[in-house]
């Protein structure tokens, strides 16, 4: 192919046209995000100010705030006024359900993962004209209400519920075991809430796995397994990424189905928030609580987007 | 020397198992609450019997029409445009140059995903009170479906990205070179290959504005209770299994819905 | 049919069926869920030819903030005792004078000068109840009408237990049990009530409002619950007994009310005087399981439940303490001690 002649101007020009190029492209993207970003704008960030300044506020006694501005809220978080004879003192107890949180969302999003993995596999691998049914399978337990199925849930698990009425009944045991109100009722209500979460995202992103590559990975005489741990998933990594963001921030600030399976005594940070709007009649500490939650989220985010975006491959 | 036996490449060991005993467990709970709308008791705990009264109460009953009927205005718009919004957005985000701004962007289409749900029902109540307050402005139902949009579009988004990244870009290429203008790539390359993501992405829009409650109980107007709302309100009184054959029904309405729509768009692609 | 008109077919169809109907008036009812005798809307709605449309909350709190946060459209609300009081001292309701009203001369003597209306110039009477526990008498024998069942049980008790997820409720039970008085500022007695509810948290099982399903499914033996809650989980399990105890038992009214600058005033004040006619006044209680507080009205419900014990204390015991909202640093150091409890 001849090559025309470059000449000092002709790679200029075509500097420019490209740097011209990029600026429409940029100018474009940006445009393309604007709907989402105004609405989020307006009507998600414009709110959050107003929480932000009734974090500093008062807490009026029957709820609601008193505009004098204190930042009680804050300090409460770590050091609380003794009740009765007002000395200050460190208490950890927004820490331990804060940790408590943290732990069973990191639970949640590992045990989803590892059951969401093989579920989206298995979708992602059906005849492409039933993939569109399963999606529908997994997502139709869903448009049921949550309470309602969290009802269905306790009768399952309770004491005088299914599972230990059958294995009483088949003589398994004979005592029931303590299932609901416990640690674990939580932990099998998250999972429950939130394995489409991780199902969903993954199988977005397996269902345009290339299996050609799998094929070249067997024609390379690699197991199983290694296909597995060596093309599958690195290839699916943006489906596991977005699948454990959409499982564990949300799991991190869940409220109802911790609080109806865990009987308000496992507090968790959902419930502690809520706690505060309600029958705790603390609206500044509920507001301080749920920023402090925020930004150690925005915190890890900033660096997930920082290290993921401006990746352009190459096919 | 019998025939080789043909791998199935796309085979893993237990991957078939455990998706089948996740999808069967994921029922269980659904199916006794079925069942349970048919118990002839008057409580949601005990089982008496087989009847059907419950769904004739659940049918005649008013408030269950009109919670109904708000739901899905709300969540089905809600996903309408959470999708959309959330398709640009992520069409503009990624795998493209950053553009100045850019993590910034991700993070407030996020925002919404990390804020405790009370905290939105707060904040959103103080922020529509106010605008009607002092602009007198006042949505309606508008006010609702705006509250669920945005927490659905970050739903929305990311598997839409998940699918994106790492896409293919040279078919696009492609396209470019064969003179497709950017709109006709976009429509006939680019949206074809993300419809799955899309529709991962308005399944689970659509999930968590339909069961949403707290956010619904303190923005929600004269009139505009929606079914979760019904239901949940219902804690301190009685809960007969009319809940049972109120959410049944309404499984069975969006399930035929979204049947005669996927059976609808398959004839069309005939 | 193309694709666009099919989808302006539909558009139609649907805005036409979210759009009401149109009628002389409306009125717009904010109510406790699961509260309002759907028989009772449709009576008034035929009456008086006015559209009713009725939202739930599910607290007290809930209510209080959208009505606080203003322009909540909104005619009547119904809020419990204390409630009121707090709602009439910040400017919140409508002064409608039922006492004044054609069927205000039905309304219970002894519920026309409480504390939170006294005179009744704001709310009509609901439903009024007691609060206090009951127990599962199959799986335990013993006596039952003391609070040391909820605050120092014994031990087939332990962990079988639900709490109110209620500061009032609980405080004001625990103030009963340590024999000091309600809402007093006195440090040493609030320390002493703090430590019985702290000594008492490891034996409870939960704190729900959920209380029915609660003791019916054998979640639990005691919970504490309202009278009219216990009288419905009585006819599912008769051994369920509801305690009055020695110590003091607890009283509640729910009360209709009218929101400053509603904008349907004149149906809304048609609303509370509806309320007051005996016939209607028994419509409530019959769907709703409490007594109300119009006279005449028992002789419209059923025997079986006029004459229940959950509506009819025994001889000797407590009557009922209407307690009303303490002063504003009591209530501080009530929440403080409460979020303690709670964490």
């Amino acid at each position: 192919m001849a090559t025309a002649t470059l000449s000092p101007t002709t790679i200029s020009k075509a500097a420019l046209f490209e740097a011209q190029a990029a600026k429409a492209g940029a100018r474009r993207n940006r445009l393309l995000s604007l709907p989402a970003l105004i609405i989020i704008g307006i009507f998600g960030v414009l709110p959050l100010l107003i929480i932000c300044v009734y974090s500093f506020l008062v807490a009026a006694p029957y709820g609601g705030v008193q505009w004098h501005f204190s930042a009680d809220a804050y300090l409460n978080f770590l050091f609380q006024r003794d009740i009765f004879d007002d000395t200050l003192q460190f208490t950890p107890d927004f820490l331990i359900i804060y940790l408590r949180s943290f732990l069973f969302a990191v639970v949640t999003t590992v045990i989803c993962l590892l059951l969401g993995f093989p579920t989206a596999y298995f979708m992602a691998t059906r005849p492409p004209a039933q993939r569109n049914w399963w999606v529908l399978m997994i997502t139709i337990p869903f448009w049921s209400n949550l309470l309602v199925r969290t009802l269905a849930i306790m009768f399952i698990i309770r004491d005088e519920g299914l599972i230990n009425n059958a294995l009483i009944g088949l003589g398994v045991i004979d005592k029931p075991i303590t299932m609901l109100y416990t640690n674990f009722a939580i932990q099998l209500g998250l999972l429950y809430a939130f394995l489409p979460f991780m199902v969903l995202p993954l199988y977005s992103s397996l269902e345009k796995l290339d299996f050609r590559l799998i094929e070249a990975g067997y024609d390379l005489y690699a197991t199983r397994r290694q296909v597995l741990w060596r093309v599958i998933i690195p290839l699916s990594k943006p489906g596991i990424i977005a699948g454990c963001l959409l499982v564990f921030i949300p799991a991190l600030g869940a409220y109802v189905t911790p609080l109806i399976l865990g009987g308000g005594i496992h507090l968790m940070i959902g419930d502690l928030i809520a706690q505060q709007f309600g029958s705790g009649r603390n609206w500044p500490l509920g507001c301080a609580q749920a920023l402090i939650l925020m930004a150690a989220v925005l915190v890890a985010l900033y660096f997930y987007v920082r290290n993921t975006s401006g990746k352009v491959q190459h096919g | 020397m019998g025939e080789p036996r043909i791998m199935d490449i796309k085979d893993q060991p237990g991957f078939r198992t455990i998706a089948i005993i996740c999808l069967l467990v994921l029922y269980v709970p659904v199916l006794i609450l079925m069942i349970f709308s048919l118990n002839s008791g008057s409580l949601v705990t005990h089982w008496e019997g087989v009847t059907l009264g419950w769904y004739g109460t659940a049918l005649l009953n008013e408030e269950f029409h009109s919670a109904a009927r708000n739901t899905m205005i709300i969540s089905v718009t809600a996903t309408i445009v959470s999708t959309i919004c959330a398709t640009l957005a992520a069409i503009g985000m990624t795998r493209v140059k950053p553009w100045p701004g850019l993590a910034a962007a991700f993070m407030v289409i996020n925002l919404p995903l990390m804020v405790p749900e009370i905290i939105t029902a707060v904040a959103t109540l103080s922020f529509f009170a106010l605008i009607a307050g002092t602009l007198g402005l006042n949505f309606g139902i508008g006010n609702l479906i705006l509250a669920h949009t945005v927490f659905c579009i970050p739903f929305a988004y990311m598997p839409i990205r998940a699918r994106l990244e790492d896409m293919d870009l040279t078919l696009e290429y492609a396209a470019a070179d064969l003179y497709a203008t950017p709109w006709n790539a976009f429509r006939r390359i680019t949206l074809p290959l993300l419809v799955p993501g899309i529709m991962s992405g308005a399944a689970l829009a659509f999930i968590v504005s339909f069961d949403d409650f707290t956010i619904t109980q303190l923005v929600a107007g004269p009139g505009q209770t929606t079914l979760p709302l019904y239901i949940w309100n219902q804690i301190r009184r009685p809960m007969t299994p009319e809940i049972n054959a109120i959410s049944t029904i309404l499984l069975m309405v969006s399930i035929l819905f979204v049947s005669v729509s996927f059976l609808i768009a398959r004839r069309r692609a005939k | 049919m193309s694709r666009k008109k099919l989808m302006a077919a539909v558009s139609s169809a649907v805005l036409l069926w979210a759009v009401p109907a149109l009628a002389d008036g409306e009125l717009h009812i904010y109510n406790w869920g699961d509260y309002t005798n759907p028989k009772l809307i449709e009576k008034f709605e035929k009456q008086y030819n006015i559209k009713v449309t009725l939202d739930d909350y599910d607290s007290n709190e809930t209510m209080l903030s959208k009505v606080r946060a203003g322009n909540s459209g909104y005619d009547i609300v119904v809020p419990s005792d204390y409630t009121v009081k707090i709602m009439i001292d910040e400017g919140l309701l409508e002064k409608t004078e039922p006492n004044a009203m054609p069927n205000g001369k039905n309304i219970d003597p002894r519920f026309l000068n409480i504390y939170w209306d006294s005179g009744r110039h704001y709310t009509v009477p609901w439903q009024f109840g007691t609060t206090a526990f009951a127990v599962n008498t199959d799986k335990y024998k013993g006596d039952i009408d003391t609070l040391a069942i909820l605050f120092n049980p014994p031990d087939e008790l332990k962990g079988q237990i639900n709490v109110l997820d209620d500061v009032n409720t609980v405080m004001h039970a625990a103030e009963r049990y340590a024999g000091v008085p309600r809402c007093g500022a006195d440090k040493a007695n609030l320390k002493k009530v703090n430590d019985i509810l702290m000594a008492a948290k490891p034996s409870w099982k939960t704190f729900s409002y959920d209380t029915i399903t609660k003791i019916t499914s054998g979640d639990v033996i005691v919970t504490e619950q309202w009278n009219g809650a216990t009288y419905r989980s009585r006819q599912k399990i008769p051994a369920i007994k509801y305690s009055y105890p020695k110590e003091g038992i607890e009283g509640w009214m729910d009360n209709v009310a009218v929101l400053k600058g509603a904008k349907n005033l004149d149906n809304a004040k048609l609303f509370q005087d509806f309320l007051m006619l005996p016939e209607n006044a028994a419509m409530i209680s019959d769907f709703a399981g409490y007594d109300n507080g119009i006279a005449g009205s028992h002789k419209f419900l059923t025997p079986d439940f006029a004459n229940s014990p959950e509506l009819n204390p025994p001889a000797g015991a407590p009557t009922p303490e209407f307690v009303p909202p303490c002063p504003p640093d009591v209530v501080e150091i009530y929440n403080k001690i409460w979020t303690n409890l709670r964490k």
